[in-house]
């Protein structure tokens, strides 16, 4: 069995990041980078699967700047066979990354696509139901477990309500939610390994997707800061304020 | 990269004039080591005095403690030094106690037997030591004397098959949990040319440890080792007899790297957490960082950073490039702790009653500045031998 995991390069969850004083976007020249989170939850749920004899085989694939190299190699080390890095300069679009993981599903015929639910720099929560509509497999989104069984997947959603329990139909796609693993750490023998093993470079010309994006950036900057709030001298005086301040009560 | 606007040194791209893409992932897979298994925890293991053995094994899983060592024995080898510095600067990062010292007091003990050892006895005491099985310490320092290491009077006789070990040892990092004590001993003339180096097991019947209390490094187990009558093996005896003083100067330039390195991550620390205070505490109606003084303070911090830092890259190159850098290695080492000192005085001073507190980081920093300064050559011992090598 065949996994694809995609692993999106962005800022490291610890960095504060500030939006340049130009506003054109965030800043982040000089900051620390690293695999999303939830990739690399991806990552893991797959060495997994290969570690317990159902994979066979872990491509990883990243999409973006030469510099996501790093992130592919991090996931190598993590215990991906190989990988593929589509290259572009182009601000990505969900959709433009959806149709370059298409094209890779067309050319590798993977039996799961992993993906992270969001990354953690847009939030979008898009990718990965894009790709099932894309390729008309089925999706398993905000997966918190995940069994093959055969040619079919039994994945455990968290949805607002609680658990759902689905079955899905192989080849798929599942987007990996915070708790459906811990991953490892990267370690040391394994970096250099790591090393070892091939990328492939491409890019989204090559593969015949057209990135270009659809929407534009108006303005990027810090949410308004909160004004300090006030003491209320007693009930009276807060009631006073919700009715005739804030205007929430009548 | 050039600084910018700050937040923390440890949040800045390592400078791609040194390091490569795998020091980053090595960086990145320490980092959340750290913050997972170390940083949540130093401040209980500290006031407990002592780390769980097991945190041996965990090191050993993501390859911290193969580092450096023939894939062989199950190691690492080191492409280059830069790789000790990164590693000392993810484990400073949790700002200080004697988890590191611990953790890692095989990189002395080990050199020698790895450079003069049998094969017999390397394979037997390395492939244990790395994977986190055992723990190994090196006994130079005696309590008659630390910095004149070639009037050492610990003494190893010839009796048949034995050696027999009289003497003791002082301030001996792991000198309570380790397995493998590599010792230096007197087997011949006075001077440097009557040193041997054996390795002593801990079962040895004759030879008893007791722990000593310290300013810093809380956790880190130190001992004075005693050797009355001991017979050991002359199998145990580490190259050749007589020889050993070279075995001891073997360790010398990687330590005082790895000290250095350490020095400078503490001082960043510092920086970092005086930094976060300044911003935020406010007194006579303003922050303290609007406060000049404090300013100053904050940025003759970065000042003193920076060359240690820059210096300690330039020197690792040089090692790196075949060099053997005594005088640059020397200096710097009592540049950097100086530049410890200067952090922790003033990162605490800025901290006001507060990091006066025990709980915090640069509490404990402080406390540790005189051991950086002290141990792998003090102060004054470094000055002299770097004018001796200047030919001053
Ligand atoms: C926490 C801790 C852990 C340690 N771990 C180990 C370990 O694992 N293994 C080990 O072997 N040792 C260890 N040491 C010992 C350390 O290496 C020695 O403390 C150090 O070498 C200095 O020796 P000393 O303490 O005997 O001081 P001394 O040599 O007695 O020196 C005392 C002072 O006099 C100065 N001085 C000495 N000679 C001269 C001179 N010629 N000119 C000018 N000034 C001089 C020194 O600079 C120092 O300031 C450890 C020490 C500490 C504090
Ligand atoms: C062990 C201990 C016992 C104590 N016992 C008592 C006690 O019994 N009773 C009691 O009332 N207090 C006590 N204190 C508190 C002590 O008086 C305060 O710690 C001290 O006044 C400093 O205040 P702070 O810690 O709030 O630091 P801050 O006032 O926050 O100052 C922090 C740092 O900023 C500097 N700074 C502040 N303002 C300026 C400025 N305008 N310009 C330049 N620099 C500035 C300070 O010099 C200091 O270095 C004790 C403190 C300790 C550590």
């Amino acid at each position: 069995m065949k996994i694809l995991v995609a692993v999106k390069r962005v800022a490291d969850y610890n960095v504060k990041v500030r939006a340049k004083s130009d506003n054109t976007g965030p800043d982040l020249a000089n900051v620390k980078m690293a695999i999303n989170p939830f990739c690399e939850i991806a990552v893991e749920e797959a060495v997994r699967l290969k570690e317990k004899g159902i994979a066979t085989e872990i491509i990883v694939v990243s999409i973006g700047a030469q510099a996501a190299q790093e992130q592919v190699r991090t996931a190598l080390a993590l215990g991906a066979d190989r990988g593929i890095l589509i290259t572009t300069d182009t601000d990505l679009e969900s959709l433009a990354v959806a149709k370059c993981l298409k094209a890779v599903c067309d050319n590798e015929s993977p039996d799961i696509v992993l993906l992270g639910k969001q990354a953690i720099d847009g939030d979008n929560n898009h990718t990965g139901q894009m790709l099932g509509a894309l390729t008309g497999w089925a999706q398993a989104t905000f997966a918190s477990e995940l069994t093959i069984d055969g040619d079919s997947a039994t994945v455990i959603r968290e949805v607002d309500a609680g658990l759902q329990t689905i079955q899905i139909k192989l080849p798929a796609i599942v987007t990996a939610d915070l708790r459906l693993n811990e991953p490892r750490y990267a370690s040391l023998p394994n970096i250099m390994k790591a090393k070892k093993k091939t990328i492939d470079s491409t890019t989204p010309a090559d593969l015949g997707v057209d990135v270009a994006p659809r929407t534009t950036l108006l303005k990027a900057e810090p949410p308004a800061e909160r004004k300090a709030g006030i003491k209320v001298e007693d009930v009276a005086q807060l009631v006073d304020k919700l009715k005739n301040e804030a205007k929430v009560i009548s | 990269m050039a600084l910018s606007t700050f937040t923390s040194w440890f949040d800045q791209p390592l400078s791609a004039q040194y390091y490569s893409e795998d020091h980053e992932a090595w960086r990145r897979a320490l980092r959340r080591f750290v913050d997972k298994e170390i940083s949540p925890f130093v401040e209980e293991w500290e006031e407990a005095g002592t780390f769980p053995r097991e945190l041996y094994k965990k090191a050993a899983d993501i390859g911290l403690l193969q580092l450096g060592y023939p894939e062989e024995y199950g190691g690492v080898p080191k492409p280059d030094p830069f790789f000790d510095i990164v590693t000392c600067m993810e484990l400073a990062r949790a700002g200080g106690g004697g988890v590191h010292p611990s953790l890692n007091s095989h990189s002395i003990g080990m050199p020698p037997i790895l450079a003069m050892g049998t094969e017999e006895m390397k394979a037997r005491v390395v492939p244990a030591v790395i994977s986190g099985e055992k723990i190994s310490a090196l006994a130079v320092t005696e309590p008659t004397g630390g910095s004149d290491v070639a009037n050492l009077k610990t003494t190893a006789r010839r009796d048949g098959d034995h050696y027999i070990v009289n003497g003791s040892k002082t301030y001996i990092t792991s000198g309570i949990r380790a397995d493998y004590y590599t010792v230096a001993v007197r087997t011949g003339e006075e001077g440097r040319k009557g040193i041997s180096l054996l390795l002593i097991e801990k079962e040895t019947p004759g030879f008893t440890q007791t722990e000593l209390k310290k300013m810093g490094w809380w956790c880190s187990d130190t001992a004075t080792l005693y050797f009355d009558d001991c017979r050991v093996p002359v199998e145990n005896l580490i190259g050749v007899e007589n020889k050993g003083f070279s075995g001891i100067m073997l360790n010398f330039n990687s330590e005082r790297l790895g000290i250095i390195a350490f020095a400078t991550g503490l001082a960043m620390v510092c920086m970092d957490e005086a930094v976060a205070w300044a911003r935020e505490r406010v007194t006579f109606g303003h922050r303290l960082m609007e406060h000049q003084v404090i300013r100053h303070k904050i940025a003759e911090m970065a000042k003193r950073i920076l060359t240690s830092q820059a210096m300690m890259e330039r020197t690792a190159l040089q090692m790196h490039q075949g060099e053997v850098p005594v005088i640059e290695l020397s200096l710097l080492k009592v540049h950097a702790t100086e530049t410890m000192e200067y952090c922790a005085r003033e990162a605490l001073q800025i901290l006001g009653g507060m990091g006066y507190m025990r709980g915090n980081k640069v509490e404990r920093i402080y406390r540790e500045v005189r051991v950086y300064a002290i141990g792998g050559g003090s102060e004054e011992i470094m000055r002299d031998l770097a004018a001796r090598q200047l030919g001053l």
